[in-house]
């Protein structure tokens, strides 16, 4: 069996927030409570798209004590294969759905003897649920988010209403940038940073932690990869014995799903690790895209992950 | 069912007993002929009627004779608990699965009534009935991983997750195979195994770190571990050996099937909701070698998994001085006859013993 | 000969490595007797420009040495405990991005570690180097009491007397080995102990 186990919700509420991101709010259809969290953690929406299974993780956003709901945050994504776009054109209010339960790669340190948070648009959502979990305990805790401007700041007024002292804004539009090497310097030991955002982002700071001389333990870092369109490709999987067609907007981990090739996952964005694969023989090149396998590997030509890279050429053979 | 509890002590004069029905439903932990390390996980979604897999804690009827030896344990060394700085949420976690599991799973016995934050807690066996608010600490007379674990069967290890390892942070450890919670608390998973021959070099540790490391909510996992007691004593710590030590040395031929006892520790692995960490109960059952023999397919078995386990293992096992002896003892129990596979007694197929 | 090349033996046990020079904002160097040569052989005057030395000379007389090297800070104290609280204070005081370069004796290092964890350091991003003896810090599982320097195996506890064999299983939040007693299967039989890596 893949992925975490599974939770009937229907939808209860549906916020825009601004033009491109809208809230949703999960409530069990059983009436029951949903299982508590740590801060942090993703939930993966199943959404019957047709004939197509999208399975889409999204970071939870509310208090991870409050049992009755759970709210995700949706931003539209007009480039994608279409799983944002479906959340905000087709999902109705009182439609059910499946979730997954809670699962958290992006959990505090609780160690930590300060949490520094540095978000990116919709890279805000975590850090919700992480602020309200920490609050409960008096934790010692900082956030730097970047927007790209004040229309499309999601949850910036609810933030420096409640946090005024430990939220910390930057517009786009405004010429405000995070002053990432002064922030980081002088920070107490002891201090770990978060960062969630787009890639350019996660990697400026991953970086620039690393030159200052933070250690590797005190610098997390999430970021969902959406599986990107691409060539379409043939693979042998040599275990189930198909030749399988990866179609133009659908991932490798999705194609092999739809032929009943069990394939386990629980991120589905290049982040946890789990769908790691063996690569038996190949003629062409990889287009590698995830967080998990490391340069050496990448280059190596012998393992992939099926959720969110792709390959070009002749001949593709894995172990699934 | 409503369980009998037994009146008896695991130290002193040992009067640990077994009952037909506590034999019946021990963990015996071979499930073929021999034994080798391997990462031995399955579900923990219950189990066979009556047996211990069935709950998602087991309470039998040495619960409350065990928990006044884990009480006199404490008050001997209290360093048998420990919970560094960062692990009281996962404390809260670990006493909310156990009042919501024992009160669900055995509703006779154990009340959990819940009013917001305000928690009632039953625990009818020891005469307990507290009101205190979750979360805060101020209203338990202890902090919440020891409060809970006073009261429920086993070992308990709270495992952090962080840097995709898994570090042994908190635990109550009063019932252990010769292992020190007040020296390892604080390592990670590969460094309080270390002691471990064999596996480290087959391994075995690193998938099961992987395997543990991506135990979800709600998809707990268990497997099954043994080693040898002489004597039903629960606290063979190392803090103690130079006082229990000598008990090995106590074994003959006459005395070795009352004496001598399979320990097996049923391993549980949960994730905790709020704190993201692991618990890692380890509920140890001691069954005597010959209770055991009472079940002719574990009589058959026992022999030959002893007399054809690795040296290595007998050693780090603490038993190797003594396997001559307890294989004269098993011989007899072993006619040839062969087994069938899985762990259970099967008294009804199995053939008595033919000689 | 200040090196020794420890043999292979159990996870949990510390490996020392080399010294090498990193970015931080501030380098704390912490270091006893012959773990002064570590030292030498790692500083840059641009390291040394942003360094604080805390040395305990033990005997051995590298402290001018050390001095000749223009850190921005130097300590030297009697021993380790004298040092302690001037250790707190430093990593109390202490911003993310300082290095911290231990060297030394075992004992030294494991309780110079001890500090910088508790302190919120990552033990991984501690660098350590071994030089000088090779004596160990031990705990006695039974009574926890601590015996320093012990250089042969079974040894006998300084606090409750029980004769100790040597474990290499090691634990970094006492900064100590672990001995277990050897005689208590057959009482008064102690083997004549020997250098623990003889």
């Amino acid at each position: 069996m893949s992925g975490a186990e599974k939770i009937a919700v229907k939808v209860t509420d549906i916020v825009p927030l601004n033009e491109l991101v809208t809230r949703f709010k999960f409530e069990r259809v059983d009436g029951g409570l949903l299982p508590t969290f740590s801060g942090g953690a993703h939930t993966v929406v199943e959404l019957r798209d047709g004939a197509i299974t999208r399975l889409n993780p999204y970071s939870l956003m509310s208090d991870p004590m409050d049992q009755r709901a759970y709210t995700i945050s949706v931003r539209r994504d007009d480039a994608g294969r279409g799983g944002s776009l479906f959340m905000h054109n087709n999902v109705r209010l009182g439609d059910e759905l499946t979730i997954s339960y809670p699962v958290n790669l992006f959990s505090l340190d609780l160690r930590a003897k300060k949490h520094l948070f540095i978000a990116g648009g919709i890279g805000i959502t975590p850090f919700l649920a992480q602020i309200k979990q920490l609050e409960l305990f008096n934790g010692n805790w900082e956030l730097h988010y970047s927007c790209r401007s004040p229309d499309l700041g999601s949850y910036v007024d609810e933030l420096t209403g409640r946090h005024p002292n430990e939220a910390h804004i930057y517009y786009d539009d405004q010429k405000q940038a995070i002053d990432l090497v002064r922030l980081l310097d002088g920070q107490p030991l002891g201090t770990h940073v978060y960062v969630c955002g787009p890639k350019g982002m996660i990697d400026w700071v991953r970086a620039t932690a690393a030159a200052e001389g933070w250690p590797r333990e005190a610098i997390h870092y999430e970021e969902f990869l959406a599986p990107k369109p691409g060539k379409p490709f043939e693979v042998k999987l040599a275990v189930s014995n198909k030749v399988i067609h990866v179609g133009e907007d659908e991932s490798l981990l999705e194609a092999m799903e739809r032929e009943g090739v069990d394939a386990p996952y629980l991120c589905r964005g290049g982040a946890c690790g789990q769908c790691e694969t063996d690569v038996i023989d190949y003629a062409g090149k990889f287009i590698h895209r995830d967080h998990w396998l490391d340069e050496a590997e990448h280059s190596s030509g012998k393992k992939i992950m099926p959720c969110v890279s792709r390959f070009e050429g002749k001949t593709l053979v894995l172990d699934r | 069912m409503t369980i009998q509890f037994n009146d008896e002590t695991f130290r002193d004069d040992y009067s640990f007993r077994n009952s037909d029905r506590a034999i019946r439903r021990f963990p015996f932990p071979f499930h073929e002929d021999s034994y080798m390390y391997s990462v031995n996980m399955e579900q923990h979604r219950g189990g066979p009627k009556d047996s211990i897999y069935e709950k998602r804690f087991d309470v039998d009827e040495h619960y409350l004779s065990e928990m006044r030896d884990r009480a006199q344990v404490l008050a001997d060394d209290p360093l048998r608990c420990q919970s560094l700085p960062h692990m009281t949420l996962a404390g809260w976690d670990l006493l909310e699965l156990i009042m919501v599991s024992k009160s669900e799973d055995y509703p006779d016995l154990f009340e959990l009534h819940r009013d917001g934050d305000t928690w009632r807690w039953i625990n009818k066996p020891m005469g307990i009935d507290d009101t205190f608010t979750f979360l805060d600490e101020a209203t338990l007379p202890y902090g919440p991983m020891e409060y809970i674990t006073r009261q429920a069967q086993g070992d308990f290890a709270v495992l952090d997750q962080r840097d995709d390892n898994l570090w042994m942070d908190a635990g109550m450890i009063t019932t252990q195979a010769d292992w020190s919670l007040d020296f390892d608390i604080g390592m990670n998973f590969f460094e309080w195994h270390a002691p471990v021959p064999l596996a480290h070099e087959k391994g075995i540790f690193v998938r099961a770190l992987k395997f543990l490391l991506n135990i979800q909510q709600g998809a707990p996992a268990r497997r099954l571990n043994w080693t040898m007691t002489v004597n039903p004593l629960l606290d063979t710590s190392p803090e103690n050996y130079h006082k229990w030590g000598i008990q090995k040395t106590t074994l003959t031929p006459e005395n070795i099937g009352a004496k001598q006892h399979l320990r097996v520790e049923l391993q549980t692995f949960f994730r905790l909701p709020r704190s993201n960490a692991l618990v890692f109960p380890i509920r140890c059952y001691l069954c005597s070698f010959q209770d055991l023999m009472t079940a002719p397919k574990w009589g058959r078995r026992l022999h030959r998994v002893i007399r054809d386990l690795p040296d290595e293992l007998a050693t780090y096992k603490g038993f190797i001085d003594n396997k001559p002896l307890m294989l004269e003892y098993l011989s007899k129990f072993d006619d040839g006859l062969p087994t069938s596979p899985g762990i259970w007694p099967e008294f009804e197929t199995e053939p008595p013993l033919a000689k | 000969m200040s090196k020794f090349t420890f043999p292979k033996t159990i996870l949990s046990r510390p490996v020392y490595g080399t010294l090498e020079p990193r970015t931080g904002a501030a380098h704390l160097f912490i270091a006893d007797a012959e773990g002064a040569e570590a030292i030498l052989d790692v500083a840059t005057p641009d390291m040394m420009a942003r360094a604080h030395i805390i040395f305990i000379a033990k005997g051995t007389d590298y402290e001018g040495a050390l001095k000749a090297l223009s850190p921005a800070i130097f300590y030297a104290g009697p021993t380790y405990s004298a040092a302690e609280p001037r250790i707190h204070k430093t990593l109390g005081d202490a911003k993310m991005g300082l290095q911290v370069y231990l060297a030394g004796t075992e004992g030294l290092m494991g309780q110079a570690m001890q500090a910088a964890t508790l302190a919120g350091i990552p033990h991984t991003a501690i660098q350590t180097e071994h030089r000088g003896s090779t004596a160990r810090r031990m705990q006695c599982v039974h009574c926890k009491g601590i015996t320093e320097d012990v250089e042969v195996d079974p040894f006998q506890c300084s606090h409750c007397g029980l004769h100790l064999f040597v474990r290499d299983h090691y634990s970094r939040r006492l900064a100590a080995y672990q001995g277990v007693c050897i005689d208590a299967e057959d009482p008064g039989n102690v083997p004549p102990s020997k250098g623990i890596y003889q």
